[in-house]
């Protein structure tokens, strides 16, 4: 038993990663009517995998701090003569708190993805092939520790969204205009693989400049410092680069449209999880490595994040698109991510992972539940929505679940993320936090009155006849809605796990400073 | 002494290609579709025969003409292997659209051991011989389809450019022969490095090597003859064409440039960083107006061209004092043949799939994929893969290649090519999957489902397989590429070199 259990402790992030791939390979050999097959291939492997992220995390000792689980394979050699001879390219896998609780988060969504596209359809083979892969590619970057595979899972995890969004998307029609699930495909694949042009152009820059022969993080962290030069030049292309998978500001506009015309488990995966990706970029390989760069660009950085939170809020405002609604407020929660980043202080940046992880688990439940208003009603149009609490009771209840989270009430999960976000701001940007809380209170007009106008009010007879949350989509949303809580009510354990590791990223900066 | 055995292979294939040139003359008419087996298995078996015989031979003939070494026991494998994956994917093709078999297979089987010379050449004439060898073999399969107005067209523009870029590379290589008074690489190199200062005679001729040779690869500015030459050959040509010719050029530009040429970087490496970054943006961006899928292939090959000559300016560097460092040249090396190799398996696999659609509908514009997912799963997840491959996207072999390829233009110090070059990537990205959107996303009013025959299924399974493979796990080829391209930088021009 002891040696078992051993096995799997020392192999957990492999078994993570190779899970989700490994499912993905197993569709391919089922024919392709065989839909029931398939789903049950799918949830086991999901539920695996969740379970294995509940482990990770659970077993992840934040007294120990740094990088656990680790384990390397060489994988390609590089010949050359280096500071470090021919390492190369090493598979190492390793997670420190912040990834922990990264993957717990995938984790959780991946699981709630796979229950909400039970009914896919057509080809529910080739749905779930390319969603494994994605789920892959983002648990890939959360537990890589070598820069050539942190980016390999990182361009995995694009890799899918076009056919995912093309093929299972939806379209809208703004009457004037029409935007179509594949200009929104397109429009996701480019920006995004924009973004990856530029952290690409800047991993070889760091292979070139450290030259130690390896790519390995580690390695990388601990040899070389970086003349300050280079990190001005360099962190600006992992910021953007980074960022446009963030959803920064002037680089989100893929984000709505995106996200709109994906399937539900896709948006619920892309929003709530892949735009992590992005910030969690940003902190471990621009702060990580390029501390005296990040302080040079705190500045753009933060007022960045501010326009995100203020732009995107009042945007979402303005929106006549359920789904557009969730969408722009994730461009404006991200900007709180942006924010505390920035703010390079133990507060600022444990909020800021906080709002990543309250975020990924809000928006999950968000595109959840506009999903399956948009499989009853066939509109996602707010104008025409109204009373659907009377039918649609459950629904409507994780719906006002997911929006209090949103604004940022005491007891759930968001209060805590943005509450030490805020105090964070106001140690270097007063100015800035008032402005930040200002996007909260903007936050909360415009879930509010589509609280109000959705689910409250007359019930159109369309949609008296429409069906409630069934037993699998209210399970889902359940797992969903008790980690809201659980951040909300309880949030040490969380911050426990992620502190060291926040305070050893921004102990890199103050030291360098 | 010269060693003729060791030019086994060589005679053991010229005797193969005249055996099924005259097969044809002596089979009866049903007897010919064993005319493309018999190409096979001999292949295959001259396949083991070669490396068994030769690995781990370093030798020289007629003092220094042909060499053998591990560089190009690696080519002559990979132009075997290539021929087999050709004649395989020919098959179906000929029999329906073409005549005369055994010509057909013949004169291919004669092109690979042009390549196979190619890569063992180690003297400018010599390597000029077996280009020429090639090219003529391919001006014949390019307008083989002689009924066909495009194949014509195709011919006539590829003999006449081909002509002319063969004029270009002889008047190089004789004005290297007028300034150094040798043609072997080696010495070559020791004339270069005894040469007082600058040369201008040396210039020009370099200028013109490298016009001739950039023709032959379709290198910006000499690519126009390559759109319309992909088009108008028959499907197998075009690829064998964009894959084959290519490849052997780039083998043998590594080994003049290593062997011969090095101690000139100063003079090429500039005219190499350049010309690559116009083929690759040229390339990249004419591909995204095609609506034929051979054109864009076409465009997105000259794309590829591009990254490779960013590999070629980075096989050495030079630092301000003019001293040449070819510490980092094997990475280099490495990341050519890596390229080359994934960019190969990547494109035959689009190309049959090109091949079997046009084999039903005998259409081959973008269009005609349209539907394509539906009608034929996997020939579409096999098509996918390859455009993915080739646009460098995780875990096909293209991602890999690319990265290690721009990696080490990166440590040479060309960041700002490798910058341009993850950027054309990008622009690549949207034209392939303009291609993937035809396939998955737009519907069609046939929806007759395609039955592909075995051989075909079986190799696309293989190729799918093959590109597949060498992303996840690409170390066991490096391993042998590795050893390929020690075997370059441990010749001697390049020890003396170092030496000095």
């Amino acid at each position: 038993m002891e040696t078992g259990s051993g096995f799997l402790d020392s192999n957990l992030l492999v078994g993570i990663v190779v899970i989700p791939l490994a499912a993905a390979a197993s569709f391919l050999v089922v024919p392709v009517q065989q839909r029931q097959t398939i789903r049950v291939i799918a949830i086991v492997a999901a539920t695996v995998t969740m379970a294995l992220s509940f482990y990770v995390f659970g077993l992840y000792s934040h007294e120990e701090g740094g990088f656990q689980f680790q384990r390397s394979w060489n994988w390609l050699e590089l010949p050359g003569t280096w500071l470090l001879g021919d390492r190369g390219i090493t598979l190492s896998l390793g997670i420190d708190g912040i990834s922990a609780l990264m993957v717990l988060l995938t984790g959780i969504v991946m699981f709630a993805g796979v229950i909400v596209s039970w009914n896919i359809g057509p080809r529910n083979k080739d749905f779930f092939i390319l969603y494994f892969l994605l789920i892959a590619g983002v648990f890939g970057v959360f537990v890589s520790l070598d820069l050539f595979f942190f980016f390999f899972f990182y361009e995995l995890a694009v890799l899918p969204m076009y056919l995912l969004i093309g093929i299972w998307g939806s379209s809208s029609d703004f009457r004037i205009f029409v935007r179509t699930k594949e200009y929104s495909a397109m429009k996701l694949m480019l920006y995004l693989v924009a973004g990856s042009v530029l952290i690409w152009i800047a991993l070889v820059a760091i292979f070139a400049k450290a030259d130690l022969g390896t790519f390995n993080y580690v390695a990388i962290m601990n040899g070389t410092s970086f003349s300050p030069e280079f990190q001005r030049f360099v962190f600006p292309l992992l910021m953007v680069g980074f960022g446009v998978l963030a959803g920064m500001w002037p680089f989100h506009t893929w984000s709505p449209d995106g996200h709109v015309a994906a399937p539900t488990a896709v948006s619920m995966v892309h929003a709530g999880v892949l735009m992590k990706l992005g910030a969690y970029g940003i902190l471990r390989i621009g702060i990580g490595l390029f501390p005296s760069g990040a302080e040079d660009w705190i500045p753009v950085l933060i007022g960045l994040g501010t326009v995100n939170v203020i732009y995107g809020a009042i945007s979402a405002m303005g929106q006549r698109d359920l789904k557009y609604v969730v969408g722009y407020s994730s461009v404006s929660h991200m900007g709180y991510v942006l924010m505390g980043i920035a703010t390079l202080n133990h507060l600022g940046v444990t909020g800021a992972v906080l709002q990543m992880f309250s975020h990924g688990i809000m928006t999950a439940l968000f595109f959840a539940v506009v999903g399956a208003i948009y499989d009853r009603t066939h509109t996602r149009e707010v104008a025409v929505l109204e009373g659907m609490a009377k039918r649609m009771g459950t629904i409507a209840a994780f719906f006002v679940i997911a929006g209090l989270t949103s604004i940022g009430l005491p007891g759930l999960s968001g209060f805590v993320a943005e509450l030490l976000v805020f105090l964070g701001l106001f140690q270097v940007y007063p100015v800035l936090g008032v402005l930040g809380i200002i996007g909260a209170a903007i936050t909360a007009v415009y879930i509010l009155r589509l609280i109000a106008k959705v689910f409250f009010g007359t019930l159109d007879e369309r949609w008296a006849a429409k069906s409630d949350f069934s037993k699998p989509e209210i399970f889902s949303s359940s797992v969903l809605v008790v980690f809201l809580l659980l951040m909300g009510l309880l949030p040490f354990p969380f911050i426990s796990t992620i502190d060291a590791s926040v305070l050893t990223l921004i102990g890199a900066v103050t030291g360098s400073g | 002494m010269n060693d003729l055995t060791l030019l086994l292979p060589e005679f053991l294939l010229a005797a193969l290609a005249i055996a099924v040139l005259s097969a044809d003359l002596g089979f009866p008419n049903r007897m010919k579709l064993m005319l493309p087996i018999m190409a096979v298995i001999g292949l295959i078996a001259l396949f083991g025969f070669s490396l068994i015989f030769l690995w781990g031979t370093t030798d020289s003939l007629y003092g220094g003409s042909l060499v053998v070494d591990g560089y190009s026991v690696f080519f002559k494998a990979f132009a075997i292997l290539l021929g087999i994956v050709v004649v395989l994917s020919s098959m179906e093709y000929v029999k329906r659209h073409l005549e005369h078999p055994g010509e057909y297979y013949g004169i291919l089987l004669f092109t690979v051991l042009a390549m196979m010379l190619m890569a063992a050449s180690g003297e400018l004439l010599t390597a000029y011989i077996s280009l020429e060898l090639l090219s003529f073999g391919l001006y014949v399969l390019v307008s083989f389809d002689r009924y066909n107005p495009k194949s014509n067209e195709a011919g006539v523009k590829y003999i006449l450019l081909g002509a002319f870029s063969s004029a270009l590379l002889l008047y190089g290589i004789s004005q290297i022969y007028g300034q150094l008074g040798t043609t072997r690489f080696k010495e070559i190199s020791e004339a270069i490095m005894s040469l007082p200062d600058q040369n201008l005679g040396l210039q020009v001729g370099l200028v013109f090597l490298i016009a001739g040779l950039g023709f032959k690869v379709a290198a910006v500015p000499f690519h126009m003859w390559a759109p319309d030459v992909y088009e108008g050959a028959p499907v197998p040509v075009t690829a064998y064409l964009s894959v084959g010719s290519k490849a052997a050029a780039f083998v043998l530009v590594i080994r003049i440039f290593i062997e011969a040429l090095l101690p000139a970087i100063e003079d090429w490496q500039i005219i190499m960083a350049v010309g690559a970054a116009l083929t690759m943006m040229l390339g990249n961006i004419v591909a995204v107006v095609q609506t034929n899928i051979k054109r864009l292939l076409a465009y997105s090959s000259i794309g590829h061209v591009g990254y490779l000559l960013l590999g070629v300016a980075a096989l050495a560097s030079v630092d301000g004092n003019g001293d040449i460092s070819v510490e980092l040249s094997r990475l280099a090396i490495s990341g050519i043949l890596f390229h080359i190799v994934a960019y190969a398996i990547a494109n035959m696999a689009a190309f049959l799939c090109i091949g079997t659609v046009y084999n039903i509908s005998g259409k081959d514009g973008i269009e005609d994929f349209t539907g394509l997912a539906k009608r034929s799963p996997g020939m579409a997840m096999v098509m996918t893969a390859a455009l993915f491959s080739l646009a460098g996207l995780p875990i096909f072999a293209g991602f890999t290649s690319k990265f290690y390829l721009f990696n080490v233009a990166a440590v040479q110090g060309l960041l700002w090519l490798a910058g341009i070059a993850i950027f054309t990537s990008l622009i690549s990205l949207y034209y392939y999957l303009m291609v993937i959107r035809r396939m998955y996303i737009e519907s069609t009013e046939d929806e007759l489902p395609i039955q592909l025959s075995r051989l075909t299924s079986s190799l696309l399974a293989v190729l799918f397989l093959g590109i597949v493979l060498l992303g996840i796990y690409p170390a066991p080829l490096m391993d042998v590429i590795y050893y390929a391209s020690d075997a370059v930088l441990s010749s001697e021009s390049v020890v003396g070199l170092i030496s000095n």
